[in-house]
């Protein structure tokens, strides 16, 4: 804290000791600011952490003032979206911070996941980290899936149909718990109303929620850096890391540096692109949702195609929707199937290296894939096993991989 | 041992300078991003399109209403009470005793234009919100000369049944009632002698 | 550096796997449309009021915004475009109701609000100049079959299919549709009825999304303001970061 320098200092720090000691919100800053110390060879993988929380915020701020306007109501809720886009002042730009905010939340989650794949972030003692991180991503999925049923387009609508008849799959109650979902004999007006309900109340707690908990866990064991090394083993006198630096100020200006650069880019896409080609705005969704004509081709927006893809590989129904669970569930044994002795990749054999580059081509080859409605079995079979490949034999060449050995300080 | 001693990761600058000029630059761009950022917001919650349009100025044909009748009219959810007046009540507004405001000076009760004794821009066409300025109930209108259960002296004008306020023919409130402002007059303009237009300020007036 | 690696092969990836649908609309014409263009889009918005809303409507779409954006008068919009008893305030509705489309055509002429970010302005252009006259009446190789009969023939003219027969994989002798011929020329040569078709889907494009004049606009400042603050905020990163020891 700076000297005060005048009366007027004098005062605001009169004020903020009444405030100190009545709360503990000086202790919190120092806790996860301004004493919080992180490594300091953050490289560019480590901007995605912060842009997902301000990408969060802008969903939070555009959603609410979406929610004035919009109508969750089978009749109106095409139309209201047009009202948005044509009648309320800004609607247009509201509603396209929101759709953009939407895909691009996915893009920098999975770079921020990717992140954690590379540097170990997962490992010991980060596991807790890690799992409410995935948790994090599952809520999302079921956030974004219910908000884009939301305008009432045909995609909207089939889409909904598609992902909800996954469902019917359950043995023995799939049909109730279809229907029990639906809240009708078909998707209809119910579905919409507790989709919105779900959208906009519940789920945005839920993650706000997880968000908290997955800062606080973070904060308690510290940050991984990209040469996994643990900073808290190398400490000053006062018990301070070496390596580390107080995330306030230098990752404070480190961060509001990227969060800008981002917001270059996505306003380019808001005021130039916001269709972005058809993968953020679909085509058939600017058509009013119709129960009675199906559209040709019911891809699911690009962020789910890779699990679509998966689900597309299993020539049985059930078998698919388990193994497209499987996808996603087993993201959280990653840290156990992980039995390297080594966080970083940098420190790893060229197995870890082409396992993850390997597992990466899949990914996106699979949401590729999704997207097209012939895509051919035997690519789609190849990359789904190498993506549980990936998965299922970590523990042996994590086992066996020769690791190179790990420098007692960070590299910067 | 203390948490003052330099960390061994940094070494602060002596010439604060330059960071302070950056950290005022960049603050006072960014606190300008923020109000660009902030307005598109704000903007959305005013009157949509669609309000506006049902908000539009109002056509009145006039050319039949008697001496004595008021015609109801709706205009952004508000009641227009348009009413045309005789030479005695003319009159009768001019000798009017016992107002709070005769002279129309409260001049965020009417436009300019109606900042007379007669409160309209023709002397024998009213044009008012008829809404009590009090709480807002819809008083009755009793233009008649004649003694009233509440005033023994009245001389025609508008009584607000929900609390007993009472107003003259041009809508001007009367002493020791709740009510404490003149009936409001809105915005209007005469297209010709039969049609007015509620909503529209008559060109070259404010 | 790992993660170059590893953007070098998803780059990879992305490139050998290719576009997944290219193929779908590759046989539309380019409309080279542009709704920046206001003598195009009134022009455009004259013929749409004259040849397209007989039939369909655009009911997300009032009058009075044409007057702000296309730079007409109210009394230019209520001459020229607006028929029946309609408000310069009220949305862009045909005079056909619904059951009388579906009554007079077998199915009520689709709304047109939204059609140029449905379908792409390519296929608006493409669809509107690929009527042919065949022995049955009007067919169009975008829409087969369409509902909708060929409003602008007087001016077009009549066009006929061009065909030529083919063996196909099975070895059996099939025709296929390789262009038009005019049989009879319309009052507009081809390049005038194109220039016609194409502001007519600049309108189109217009209506789909009014917003986008502004958004672009508003988009050039936006993106300098980014630019600047991006700048100074690299600039305070760095000026931090001078502290940091190696």
């Amino acid at each position: 804290m700076a000297k005060p320098a005048s009366t007027f200092g004098k005062n605001v720090e009169l004020v903020g000791n009444w405030i100190d000691e009545r709360t503990s919100f000086s202790s919190f800053w120092n806790k996860h600011l301004a004493q919080y110390y992180a490594p300091k060879n953050f490289n560019l993988w480590y901007f995605f952490g912060s842009l997902s929380l301000l990408v969060l915020v802008n969903q939070i701020v555009t959603g609410i003032f979406l929610t004035m306007h919009y109508k969750p109501d089978a009749e109106l809720a095409f139309a209201s979206i047009e009202f948005i886009m044509r009648d309320v002042e800004w609607g247009w730009l509201i509603r396209y911070m929101h759709s953009t905010g939407a895909s691009l939340f996915f893009v920098v989650v999975y770079l921020h996941m990717l992140r954690a794949l590379m540097y170990g972030s997962y490992q010991k003692p980060r596991e807790i980290v890690w799992i409410l991180g995935v948790t994090i991503y599952l809520v999302l999925m079921a956030e974004s899936f219910m908000g884009y049923v939301l305008p009432w387009g045909q995609m909207s609508y089939w889409g909904a149909q598609v992902i909800i008849s996954l469902f019917g799959a359950v043995p023995w109650i799939g049909d109730g718990l279809v229907e029990w979902i639906r809240g009708d004999y078909l998707i209809a007006d119910a579905t919409l109303n507790r989709f919105f309900a779900l959208h906009v109340v519940a789920l945005p707690l839920v993650l706000l929620m997880l968000v908290v908990l997955h800062l606080a866990a973070l904060h308690e064991v510290g940050s991984n850096n990209p040469d996994g090394v643990e900073i808290k083993q190398n400490k000053d006198a006062a018990g301070r890391p070496r390596d580390g630096i107080p995330f306030h100020p230098y990752y404070t200006v480190k961060d509001i540096f990227g969060a800008c650069f981002f917001l270059l880019i996505a306003a380019f896409i808001i005021f130039f692109w916001p269709e972005f080609g058809g993968y953020f705005l679909k085509p058939d969704n600017f058509v009013e949702a119709n129960p009675l004509v199906t559209p040709d081709h019911i891809p699911p927006v690009w962020y789910f195609t890779p699990f679509y893809a998966i689900l597309q590989a299993v020539p049985d129904k059930l078998m698919g929707v388990v193994l497209m669970g499987a996808s996603v569930l087993i993201l959280y044994l990653v840290p156990w199937l992980d039995r390297s002795p080594v966080k970083s990749i940098r420190y790893r054999s060229w197995m870890s290296k082409l396992a993850l580059a390997l597992f990466c081509v899949a990914f996106v080859r699979l949401g590729m894939l999704g997207l097209s409605q012939d895509s051919s079995t035997f690519e789609l079979r190849l990359w789904t096993f190498i993506y549980f490949a990936f998965f299922i034999l970590m523990p042996i060449w994590t086992s066996f991989e020769k690791t190179k050995s790990v420098p007692e300080r960070v590299t910067y | 041992m203390s948490e003052k001693e330099p960390l061994d990761s940094v070494q602060e600058p002596t010439d604060q300078g330059r960071r302070r000029l950056l950290i005022g630059t960049t603050g006072v761009v960014g606190a300008v991003g923020v109000g660009f950022a902030a307005w598109p917001f704000l903007a959305s919650l005013l009157p949509s399109e669609r309000a506006r349009i049902i908000g539009a100025p109002v056509e009145v044909f006039i050319g039949d209403l008697m001496p004595g009748h008021l015609l109801r009219v709706q205009w952004r959810g508000q009641t227009i009470g348009i009413m045309r007046r005789d030479q005695r009540m003319l009159d009768d507004l001019q000798r009017m005793e016992g107002l709070r405001d005769p002279d129309s000076s409260n001049a965020d009760q009417q436009p300019e234009f109606a900042q007379n004794f007669h409160r309209s821009l023709r002397p024998e066409i009213l044009v008012a919100n008829i809404h009590c300025t009090h709480l807002g109930c819809v008083p009755q209108v009793i233009p008649e000369v004649g003694p009233q259960p509440f005033d023994a002296n009245w001389r025609g004008g508008f009584f607000c049944p929900c609390h007993r306020s009472t107003f003259d023919l041009a809508g001007r409130v009367f002493r020791g009632v709740p009510a404490v402002l003149n009936l409001l007059v809105p915005p209007y303009r005469f297209i010709d002698d039969d049609n007015l237009i509620i909503g529209e300020t008559p060109e070259g007036a404010a | 550096m790992s993660y170059r690696n590893l953007l070098a092969g998803v780059v990879l990836a992305l490139a050998v796997a290719g576009p997944a649908d290219a193929a779908k609309y590759a046989d539309l014409d380019h409309a080279g449309s542009n709704i920046f263009d206001r003598a195009s889009l009134q022009r455009g918005a004259a013929a749409f009021a004259n040849y397209c809303m007989g039939c369909h409507s655009v009911k997300f779409m009032r009058y009075n915004r044409l007057v702000r954006d296309l730079g007409l008068t109210e009394n230019e919009v209520e001459e020229f475009l607006i028929f029946g008893e309609q408000e310069i305030t009220d949305y862009m509705l045909s005079a056909m109701s619904y059951e009388d489309g579906t009554d007079w055509l077998g199915k009520a002429p689709p709304d047109l609000s939204l059609t140029a970010r449905a379908r792409s302005a390519d296929w608006i252009y493409t669809f509107l100049r690929s009527y042919y006259l065949t022995d049955e009446g009007w067919n169009n190789t975008v829409l087969e079959n369409p509902s909708m009969p060929h409003v602008m023939w007087e001016l077009q003219g009549i066009q006929r299919a061009l065909k030529e027969s083919y063996t196909d994989e099975f070895g059996e002798t099939r025709t296929r549709l390789v262009g038009f011929e005019l049989d009879r020329p319309g009052k507009m040569s081809v390049d005038e009825y194109d220039r016609l078709v194409r502001d007519i889907t600049a309108f189109m494009e217009y209506i789909a999304e009014p917003a986008r004049l502004q958004r672009e606009r508003i988009g050039v400042w936006v993106m300098l303001f980014l630019a600047l603050l991006t700048f100074l905020s690299y600039l305070l990163y760095q000026e931090y970061w001078r502290d940091i020891k190696k």
